[in-house]
């Protein structure tokens, strides 16, 4: 019952205090909005760019810069249909949806599985008090670093051939290469790092006497994650969501390695990347292909954005 | 259109499938493990909630590390032992020595610039109207896949001889400044920073969604009272508003640390690592997938692995600070 | 033609089979005689068997392997699945070394077929294949697909890299006419200059493979210069960067593509991506442009590739004429990764002229696709670029060398040679600078 008041409150608060503040007039909301503008307006120029350029044939974009298109439009499609049903004969005799489809049946449990594991080690690391877990938090920050690069190899074997040492078989093979499960796993095993880390910083946050109160009625660490740590985390997993949702739905390294030539499952974006030919020659494309992906991304980002306002990060009061 | 559903369908009941088992798993192993009381309990919840993530990045990252550190002591196929010969050259190469100019410029300039800029607009964005808009050109950037990106960036750097047709923005614009572009690309040193421009537009997104969220997390009686007391904005972001944000800012420092050191696909898409603008970690990825040299691009991994530890030591202290005061 | 008709005839035939009885059409789908007779005999049957060749080439390109491996998979049941990729590159060792080695990998660089060799997963090639390497390509190109002196890989595609692309419209606008020396070329260059034409343009620019086309330039010039023998002890490093037919070749380069007269400010060249070097040939932009065949691609939509056209080629004529025709050239070698006989029966089958010039047919008048098999006749390519570019790689009296640094050792080949002379052009340091910074750079183990 107190949680829900401690939460609660500060959320209609926020939503009347761009009105009613006179603290934050003070600084002068006319500058800030100016400033978030020019900043915004200067963030869009590429962005823009990228966008006319998606519009124009080749000729025009090797012959004059893209803001002529504003001076001289001259319009076509033919990069959008290129993306769309491939140029010709091109490898995407049945458009492009399927690898839509591949990339969201890839996304979306690379985004699930890490954030569940990772809300699960953070927990542990700030309220399970154990010697060594502030190593084990150190040694998990650290990791960051591993580069990916260096992974695929040793996880690729591991996914074919098993671990042994010696004769002994510690893990059999898992016999997921080239599977939807075989692009998970890595997916999850390399967003670990960074998502323990961000959600430590804000579960570790969490208003003490809350937890101390659930122990004292009796309630387990499982009950008190599900029953607190988790709904109050709710705006820290919104944000790391999107951003993981970013990197599985941009990326190309792990797709590229994991899918292993299986042509069922590559996503779409790298079956766009090979749109560009094989000598590159059609990199037009690729401006057209940067919006039709960026749909997706953008649906999770405006879906997931109310939960920032919500100043559900109460808890953060000490 | 039904042969497309009979091809799709199941993979899309094998993802509902995954992420079922997934939570029921879960959800089984939380209510026998709920049931466990006494001196027991405390082991197996540190066992449920942080054996996984353990096991996981053992074998994805930990295993690979060791791996990495051990190939950096051997030759380019990793068939002899060669000592420190890999760190030698990447310490002693003239051209390497650039790389670790570069690499360290990148590493002190692109992380505070990005933060400090994520937390202006943060905090401007959090007092105007049509936040929402303004937030989501920011964030922009960050959802076009770079490969995309790179192009059109390419053409706001682009020069040409005079004789050819301009595609260059910076040059269209110093031009009609009434100044003679020069090849912006070659200009050592102002290349290295003109990518470093590139690296912020991407990830000033970033610093600004987190750190506005944590920003809309300061309670709004604690504003309302400083306001009260008469403090100025500018007193009021440095003795409320930034403690309470303080510990967020740091973690978006160090996350664009390891961002910084990471990055190669700038550096790659517009320069090749040429004209003396490369970083470690395109040098990295050059010796391992374009020259085949195991041996000095695990070296390279290491150094740096070794990078990263002021900012790691910083957040121990910073960690042990916090743990103290609360 | 009746081979083709009759092909036709039971495609159609097979396509109503499987309109009436879906379920059983993919079993019936094998040993058809019309596609057998294009095959070639002596293959097994092996339905529903799969090989994988994995392959840098993607899009279009690879579309066409699939059409053009139709007719065996009729024959013989076995079905080729094409799986390209833009970083096949990286990609094919992870995968060898991660146990998901595909049956076969077409590799472009020699450097890499060594390198998969030396890790003891590459399979020795049945005697089929050894055979029909023996019987249709050149000592050269055995050479190439073997590891000390060891055969392992046969030749697929090959191109021709000696070619400059101009504009026959813009040529006989101004009266220029195609060189057919060195001399002759470099002179009409000055004509054009002295009109103030852009005579030569070109662009290093290609991500982490930027400088490659400056290697091109340089090893046409060396071979053109000083010869086979000198190139390929070039290769092997007893002709160093810095002996002396390197460093004339260097100056000759310097003289030609880093010659400001002709390509206006040099350093331009370092910061251009090659595939827009030259797209402003079709309008007069830029007079000439030296690259491979493949070029084509790159103009864009509505361009006119033909003798009479928006763009067209010219072979980059000779230097020395004790060197007769030299030609530049690269390929690919399919490379098996098993044993097994779905995978050797494939492997046999792309050795032959039947599969290029099957190959050959799928590309039809957009070309783009080559073989040095000396099996295929000439009169295969309907597309004209092609048929001229075969012409000199088929030609017995041509002096062909293969594309050096992708046979030099990839520090040097994929890395200071490509980062040196980017180097060069950016700067204009002295050529003698840029052949010590390369020769320090080759590995000494």
């Amino acid at each position: 019952m107190s949680i829900l008041n401690r939460t609660r409150t500060p959320k209609r608060a926020a939503k009347g205090l761009a009105e009613s503040n006179p603290g934050r007039k003070l600084l002068g909301s006319k500058f800030a909005t100016i400033t978030v503008w020019t900043i915004a307006a200067l963030w869009t120029i590429p962005t823009l760019g990228i966008f006319t350029t998606s519009f124009r044939d080749k000729k025009d974009i090797v012959t004059n810069g893209w803001w002529n298109i504003f001076i001289h439009p001259h319009l076509t499609l033919a990069n959008y249909h290129a993306v769309f049903f491939g140029d010709g004969q091109s490898g995407l005799t049945n458009g492009v949806l399927p690898y839509f489809i591949n990339s969201l049946v890839i996304t979306i449990p690379a985004v699930l599985f890490p954030i569940t594991i990772a809300t699960m080690a953070a927990y542990c690391l700030s309220w399970v008090k154990f010697r060594g877990s502030d190593f084990i938090f150190f040694f998990i920050f650290a990791l960051q670093i591993v580069p990916i690069q260096m992974s695929l190899i040793p996880l690729l074997q591991l996914f074919t051939g098993g671990v042994h040492l010696g004769t002994v078989t510690l893990i059999p093979k898992l016999g997921i290469a080239g599977k939807f499960a075989g692009i998970w796993l890595p997916h999850t095993m390399f967003a670990l790092p960074l998502a323990i880390y961000l959600l430590h910083n804000f579960i570790s946050s969490l208003p003490r006497d809350l937890m101390e109160a659930a122990h004292v009625d009796g309630a387990s660490h499982f009950t008190v994650f599900r029953r607190i740590v988790l709904p109050l985390s709710v705006p820290a997993i919104a944000a790391f969501s999107i951003f993981q949702f970013l990197w599985v739905w941009n990326d190309l390294l792990v797709a590229l390695s994991f899918s292993a030539g299986t042509e069922g499952i590559e996503p779409v974006n790298a079956k766009l990347a090979g749109l560009v030919g094989t000598w590159g020659s059609h990199w037009e494309y690729l401006t057209a292909g940067a919006f039709v992906t960026i749909a997706v991304p953008l649906i999770v980002f405006f879906s997931l954005q109310r939960y920032f306002v919500r100043g559900l990060l109460a808890g953060s009061v000490k | 259109m039904s042969s497309f559903w009979s091809a799709n369908l199941p993979k899309i009941g094998q993802m509902i499938a995954a992420i079922a088992i997934f939570l029921a798993v879960l959800g089984a192993i939380f209510f026998i493990a709920g049931r466990a009381n006494g001196k027991k309990q405390k082991p197996i919840a540190i066992t449920i909630f942080l054996g996984p993530a353990l096991v996981l990045l053992t074998f994805g990252l930990v295993g690979p590390a060791i791996k990495t550190f051990l190939f950096s002591f051997k030759n380019s196929y990793s068939t002899k032992w060669v000592g420190f010969r890999n760190y030698q050259w990447i310490f002693t190469d003239p051209d390497m020595r650039i790389v670790l100019r570069n690499t360290i410029l990148w590493l002190v300039i692109t992380p505070l610039i990005t933060t400090a800029l994520g937390l202006i607009l943060a905090i401007f964005l959090d007092r105007m109207r049509r936040e929402s808009i303004a937030k989501s050109l920011i964030f922009m950037p960050m959802a076009i896949s770079f490969v995309g990106a790179s192009i059109v960036w390419q053409f706001v750097y682009n020069f040409a001889d005079p004789s050819q047709p301009q595609t260059g923005l910076l040059s269209t614009i110093v031009r009609h400044l009434g100044f003679s572009p020069t090849n912006w690309i070659l200009t050592q040193p102002l290349n290295t920073f003109l990518l470093m421009v590139i690296f912020i537009w991407v990830q000033a997104g970033f610093a600004m969604v987190i750190l506005s969220a944590a920003i809309k997390a300061v309670p709004a009686d604690i504003v309302e009272a400083s306001a009260l007391d008469g403090a100025s904005g500018w007193k009021q972001f440095r003795s409320v508003t930034f403690p309470m944000v303080r510990s967020t800012f740091i973690v978006v420092l160090a996350t664009m640390v390891v961002t910084t050191l990471k990055l190669f696909d700038i550096v790659r898409t517009m320069t090749g690592g040429n004209f003396g603008t490369s970083v470690l970690s395109n040098e990295m990825y050059s010796e391992v997938f374009v020259r085949f040299d195991t041996g000095r691009g695990s070296a390279m991994a290491i150094v740096l692995f070794v990078m990263v530890l002021p900012i790691l030591i910083y957040n121990i202290y910073n960690l042990r600070r916090e743990r103290s005061i609360a | 033609m009746q081979i083709r008709k009759k092909g036709m005839l039971v495609a159609v035939a097979a396509a109503t089979v499987a309109l009436v009885a879906t379920f059983v059409a993919p079993a019936n789908a094998g040993t058809s005689s019309a596609a057998c007779a294009n095959v070639g005999s002596g293959y097994a049957v092996n339905k529903g068997a799969t090989v994988e060749v994995f392959t840098s080439v993607v899009g279009d390109e690879l579309s066409r392997y699939q059409a053009a491996s139709k007719d065996f998979t009729a024959c013989t049941g076995i079905t080729i699945n094409w799986n390209g990729s833009n970083s096949f590159e990286s990609q094919l060792p992870v995968r060898v070394a991660g146990g998901t080695a595909p049956d076969l990998a077409l590799i472009p660089q020699p450097g890499l077929l060594a390198q998969m060799v030396a890790t003891g997963k590459v399979a020795t090639p049945p005697s089929a294949v050894t055979n029909n390497v023996n019987r249709y390509w050149s000592k050269s190109w055995r050479d190439l697909g073997s590891v000390n002196g060891k055969f392992y890989a046969a030749p697929n595609s090959a191109n021709l890299k000696s070619l400059v692309w101009y504009s026959p419209k813009q040529f006989a606008k101004y009266g220029y006419t195609v060189p057919t020396t060195w001399a002759a070329m470099l002179a009409q260059s000055d004509k054009m200059a002295a009109a103030k034409q852009t005579a030569w343009c070109g662009g290093l620019g290609s991500g982490s493979a930027t400088g490659w086309p400056a290697t091109d330039w340089l090893e046409e010039v060396v071979v053109r210069e000083a010869g086979a023998t000198v190139y390929n002890n070039w290769i092997n490093h007893t002709v160093k960067f810095s002996d002396a037919p390197i460093i004339h070749a260097m100056n000759t380069v310097w003289g030609w593509m880093g010659n400001s007269k002709y390509v206006g400010t040099v350093s331009t060249i370092a910061t251009t991506t090659f595939q827009n070097a030259g797209v402003n040939i079709p309008t007069g932009g830029c007079m000439q442009l030296q690259q491979a065949s493949f070029y084509a691609a790159s103009f864009p939509t509505g361009t006119v590739v033909s003798p009479t056209g928006d763009a067209w080629v010219y072979y980059l004529p000779g230097i020395n004429p004790a060197v007769t025709t030299p030609v530049e050239g690269g390929g690919e070698f399919y490379a098996a990764f098993n044993s097994n006989k779905a995978t050797q029966e494939v492997q046999t089958y792309l050795s032959t002229p039947q599969w290029a010039v099957s190959r050959i047919k799928a590309a039809g008048s957009n070309g783009g696709w080559l073989s040095a098999n000396t099996g295929v006749p000439n009169s295969a390519y309907s597309n004209a670029l092609d048929a001229l570019s075969a012409k000199y790689l088929a030609d017995k009296s041509s002096t062909f060398v293969f594309d050096a640094s992708d046979a030099m050792p990839a520090a040097v080949g994929a890395g200071t040679e490509w980062t040196q002379l980017t180097n060069w052009f950016a700067t204009g340091a002295s050529a003698t600078t840029i052949a010590k910074a390369i020769d320090a750079s080759w590995p000494t183990n």
